[in-house]
């Protein structure tokens, strides 16, 4: 599926990224520990996360994924907009949890 | 990529949000170099998880990076407080860092095990209220 597809599945709004849209992702991950994205991942192309802070778009850049979901209806500041942008990640927050945005993503086909 | 290419950064102990600019940075030198990604995967996790690491325990350091055809090294150098059991802080899980850092996304004690996971050469040189150094190396095949 493509960002797009992601964006429509988990209702999301798309924060920053609208060029990014077509891009394919073929896995995920979903966590509120850094270390354990970057302990467990490998090749995936989008984090769902509850955390908010600007070490969420470092270590997705870490790990080249290309896009960001922030559960629970959270928000990015200006300060992690910009990081991601610096870095062509796309942003976007759906108002789910965690659990249901995962769900709906894993009976769509994306794995982990 | 003939000649020994040679980082280095200072690493600021007083912000976590800049902590892993110097790992992005190294990053983006390994691309331009044309090294595999996998390779640069590994470098840029095992140098972003020492980089937070010195944020959180040792406020800051100085990280030197080696760039050879063959491999990359990284030295990390602090003056916090030493760890006083190498050998329970490489356990997976074990943490002494305080909860805010886990309230941002750290501190689940795996960070040192992360390290060793991802470069092919690990050494821990540290001593209890002197400093740490950690030195990693990871193989261009």
């Amino acid at each position: 599926m493509t960002i797009q597809d992601l964006k429509t599945i988990l209702e999301a709004e798309v924060i920053f990224g609208d060029e990014l849209m077509d891009q394919e992702i073929h896995t995920a991950c979903g966590s509120d520990m850094m270390s354990d994205v970057l302990a467990f991942v490998k090749d995936q192309s989008v984090l769902l996360t509850g955390l908010v802070n600007p070490q969420v778009v470092r270590t997705a850049d870490m790990m080249d994924i290309r896009c960001i979901v922030f559960v629970r209806g959270k928000r990015p500041d200006n300060d992690i907009i910009e990081l991601a942008q610096e870095r062509d990640i796309a942003l976007m927050s759906t108002g789910l949890r965690m659990f249901t945005a995962c769900g709906l993503l894993w009976e769509k086909g994306l794995r982990g | 990529m003939e000649n020994l290419i040679k980082l280095s950064y200072e690493v600021d102990g007083e912000d976590f949000t800049r902590a892993g600019e110097a790992s992005a940075s190294v990053k983006k030198s390994l691309r331009k170099l044309g090294v595999p990604p996998d390779v640069i995967r590994k470098v840029a996790i095992a140098l972003y998880e020492g980089e937070i690491n010195m944020v959180i325990h040792a406020e800051g350091g100085v990280i030197d990076v080696e760039i050879s055809p063959e491999h990359v090294t990284m030295v990390l150098r602090d003056h916090g407080k030493g760890i006083a059991d190498v050998e329970k802080a490489m356990q997976e899980g074990y943490s002494t860092a305080p909860d805010e850092v886990r309230s941002l996304g750290f501190g689940a004690g795996m960070g040192l095990p992360n390290m060793k996971k991802y470069s092919d050469e690990m050494t821990i040189d540290s001593t209890v209220g002197v400093g740490t150094t950690v030195s990693m190396t990871v193989y261009i095949q």
